[in-house]
């Protein structure tokens, strides 16, 4: 019993202070929101295409075909056309963009013209994309990787803004790379688009109740190829960031590592709507970022593990589904093939 | 061939009635004026010209707007939301929330439909959500508006108020066609009425110079409905007691507030009510597929008395309890299996059917053979799948399960919805049967007309309570009518002054 209660107070008091130290780190929030960037595009993305009643589980694929895509175009921007870093970087996000695309208008080809069932058209996409990407890249590249000298996209040091000292606010939000930037935009840009635009107000429509959507005159389907693919190319932008950020870039095998997923489980703890996604990456890039501060503390005896850590957001997500934190409304047409012909 | 060679007119200011049994093809010929459907040849004629819908839009375009059977609402929306969607204010990018609130409430106003644009359709009574729907196709600037079976989820004093709003669109020049089956309502209502059956048009009158009579004889192909013979109830002792019963909605709300009613053995016991007032979850009580919250359901058969509140669908069914589903494709029926496999549902763990776990296809098979051709079943072979047989049809099949177990209880909930004449009228025949056998029969039925035709006492049940119960043939129609609305005997007459001037508008 003393035994046990002095490992609590001793282990206890250690612990406690650890976790100041560590979140007073800068490092630590700027890691939160690196981390959350790639998540929060695709998250938002998905909201999008689900809001029409596609469900898009491919969002892990979607990226890890960007990410390949856009260090190969970036590549053979540098080498074979002869474009200069920047130029070179852009043409791999533009090329990460189009082929993220090119990918979801396949799930959206199969989900809305043929009616495929969707969950297994993503899960298809999901693992096409893995050994694509591996074929391709171990083709390519080789054992080598790709090139170190590979064109990215260095962080920006707003003037002025990056600066602040107070709470090191500057260095940790105004120090990031562009496309955490556009991440967040594209959260503000969603919401306002499926909130306040008229297009938006159909493709919600169209993803509550597709029939009544066509009754009132509206093109159930080509909205639906249009929510997909733009789930497509947010994704497409998350993928290039992975394999981009930094001066240099970088694509490994599987680069992803399951981030498409936790991007499906954060769409679903917020609620299919953009700041709500937006809430859940915050939450779950935390927590990325700090299984790794902490990653070989112990605990008393117990050491805290990062496997551990990953395992938070899909623990999340079934709390957030089992309805104990608020109920988790999917769309109700979500998932459903639409069937002008079908009977009424 | 849901329609063949099909022809109808409909003039300007006037209501046209179009009227046929179900499966008649109204909807399909609905469905094509709306543009939801392509006609494989033949013209539409507007003003004279022909014209061509290839989707709702190309209709909406044309000034035809179609009130549907199930709304074509979207839940989550406000009104305001509902009634601009596909036709928003212009302005080219932002929704203009607020534009879209002035018109719309200006819209209900010029027409006496009275809504708040920003109340969330989900909240609304069905009523209201008509409204929503009328209000879409006016904001479209229909010309012709198509009512889908208007009232069918209307209470009378509902379908009322909506005769009103009928009549003052005609009068300011809209054409309404208005499809229905209820013969009271075409002669309330219309102006002229197109009877079709079976996919073609059998008739064209006008509805002053014809009778409910003769536009039944159109209807059916023969001379009147034959109602059902049955002799006075041969009374036994109580078969099920509910005392007080209480049970929840799906969610979460009181569904049942205290239910106590009794039927005996060689009865019928109607409970009237408009739907979604608690009868669903009554039936799912009784036949264990919804727990009680509290009070006590007691069966009486076979010599035993057995309290069945939450015991489970098997072990009530075990007691001697049929059931007829009120969704025969969900709950009756499982579509892909064979008929003769649905004819054992439910006993295929039983002998001889099965025998220590295996299945015995010879003795399934011979059920099937025997009871197919009882039942009328067609067509009459046991392989095919149940979801391939006609709505009637189907419910045959239930009907032959759940009789062939000769139930001490049936309890029968919608029976005949979407059934044509004939397998309405097999249906009444088979549970009047059921009750002279012996039965207690417990008939829960959205149809007023249905459930005083065959019932010996009538219970009304009104937002999970009943509202009284009589013998029949000592109440009327608005009586009921009323009672099924929440109305009681104090507000009886006035309701009815008020609403007088609706009826004889017809």
């Amino acid at each position: 019993m003393s035994l046990l209660s002095h490992y609590l107070l001793v282990g206890g008091s250690f612990w406690s202070l650890g976790i100041w130290n560590t979140l007073r780190q800068p490092l630590l929030w700027q890691t939160t929101l690196a981390f959350s960037c790639p998540l929060m595009l695709a998250a938002v993305g998905g909201t999008i295409s689900e809001r029409s009643g596609v469900v898009n589980i491919a969002m892990e694929g979607m990226m890890l075909v960007a990410a390949f895509f856009s260090a190969y175009v970036a590549d053979q921007a540098g080498t074979a056309w002869g474009l200069g870093p920047p130029e070179a970087a852009l043409a791999g996000v533009a090329g990460a963009i189009i082929t993220a695309s090119l990918i979801a208008w396949l799930h959206a080809w199969a989900c809305i013209r043929f009616h495929a069932n969707q969950v297994v058209s993503g899960m298809a996409i999901n693992l096409l994309a893995l050994g694509l990407t591996s074929y391709l890249y171990y083709t390519l590249y080789g054992s080598n990787g790709t090139p170190s000298n590979l064109a990215g996209i260095p962080n920006v040091h707003i003037p002025a803004l990056s600066g602040i000292s107070f709470l090191s606010l500057g260095s940790i939000l105004f120090q990031q790379n562009p496309i955490v930037y556009l991440a967040f935009a594209s959260v503000v840009l969603a919401h306002f688009f499926l909130f306040h635009t008229t297009l938006g107000l159909r493709i919600r429509s169209v993803g509550e109740h597709p029939r009544a959507a066509d009754a009132a005159g509206i093109n159930v389907q080509r909205l639906r190829y249009l929510a997909v693919i733009l789930s497509g190319a947010l994704s497409g932008l998350g993928g290039a960031y992975l394999a981009l950020n930094g001066p240099h870039g970088l694509f490994t095998d599987n680069i992803t590592g399951g981030r498409g997923f936790i991007a499906l489980a954060a769409m679903i703890v917020g609620k299919w709507t953009p700041f709500g996604a937006m809430g859940a990456c915050l939450l779950f890039g935390f927590g990325q970022a700090l299984a790794i501060q902490v990653a070989g503390t112990t605990l008393g005896n117990f050491q805290l593990s990062v496997y551990i850590v990953n395992m938070l957001p899909y623990l999340i997500t079934i709390v957030a589904v089992g309805g104990l934190i608020g109920r988790s409304t999917p769309p109700a047409a979500d998932g459903l093939p639409y069937d002008p012909a079908e009977a009424a | 061939m849901a329609n063949d060679r099909v022809s109808l007119e409909a003039y300007r200011g006037q209501i046209l009635a179009v009227v046929g049994e179900n499966g008649a093809g109204k909807s399909t010929l609905m469905n094509m004026l709306s543009g939801m459907l392509h006609p494989d040849e033949g013209d539409i004629l507007l003003d004279g010209r022909p014209v061509q819908f290839k989707s709702p839009r190309d209709a909406i375009a044309a000034h035809i707007g179609m009130v549907h059977q199930h709304f074509m609402l979207i839940p989550v929306f406000t009104v305001a939301e509902n009634v601009v969607l596909g036709l928003e204010p212009n302005s080219p990018v932002v929704f203009n929330a607020r534009e879209a609130r002035r018109e719309v409430g200006s819209l209900s106003q010029q027409y006496g439909l009275r809504l708040n644009p920003d109340d969330k359709v989900q909240n609304l009574p069905v009523g209201l959500q008509q409204r929503v729907e009328i209000l879409k196709v006016l904001y479209r600037g229909s010309d012709i508006l198509i009512f889908d079976e208007p009232t069918a989820v209307l209470t009378p004093q509902e379908s009322r108020e909506l005769f009103v709003v009928l009549r003052d669109l005609a009068a300011q020049g809209k054409t309404i066609i208005f499809i229905t089956h209820k013969l009271k309502e075409v002669m309330a209502i219309s102006d002229r009425v197109t009877v079709l059956r079976l996919g073609k048009v059998v008739g064209n009158l006008v509805t002053a110079e014809t009778n409910p009579t003769e536009i039944t004889k159109y209807m059916i192909g023969r001379d009147v409905l034959p109602s059902v013979h049955k002799e006075s109830p041969n009374l036994g002792e109580s078969v099920v007691e509910v005392r007080n019963v209480r049970c929840q909605s799906d969610r979460g709300l009181e569904a049942l507030g205290g239910v106590s009613f009794e039927v005996r053995a060689g009865e019928i016991f109607g409970v009237a009510g408009v739907e979604g007032n608690g009868q669903t979850e009554l039936v799912e009580v009784l036949t264990g597929l919804r727990p009680v919250s509290a009070g006590e359901i007691i069966l009486r058969t076979g010599g035993r008395t057995v309290s069945i509140g939450n015991r489970s669908p098997k072990q009530i069914r075990e007691l001697g309890v049929g059931y007829i589903p009120e969704d025969r494709r969900d709950r009756g029926l499982v579509l892909g299996y064979s008929v003769a496999d649905n004819l054992i549902l439910g006993i295929e763990d039983k002998r001889p059917f099965s025998r220590r776990g295996v299945m015995v296809p010879a003795r399934i098979r011979e059920n099937a053979r025997k009871l197919i051709p009882q039942f009328d079943i067609r067509p009459p072979r046991w392989a095919v799948p149940a979801g391939t047989l006609s709505g009637g049809n189907q419910q045959k099949v239930v009907l032959a399960r759940e009789f062939s177990e000769n139930p001490k209880l049936l309890i029968a909930s919608q029976p005949t919805r979407g059934l044509d004449i004939g397998a309405a009228e097999f249906v009444h025949k088979g549970l009047v049967e059921k009750r002279d056998d012996g039965a207690a029969v417990l008939l829960v039925s959205a149809e007023l007309d249905e459930v005083m035709e065959l019932s010996d006492r009538i219970a009304v049940i009104y937002e999970g309570q009943i509202m009284g119960i009589f013998d029949a043939g000592t109440v009327d129609e608005n009586r009921l009518g009323l009672l099924m609305t929440g109305g009681d005997e104090k507000t009886h007459e006035q309701a009815i002054d008020l609403n007088a001037p609706a009826l004889e508008a017809g």
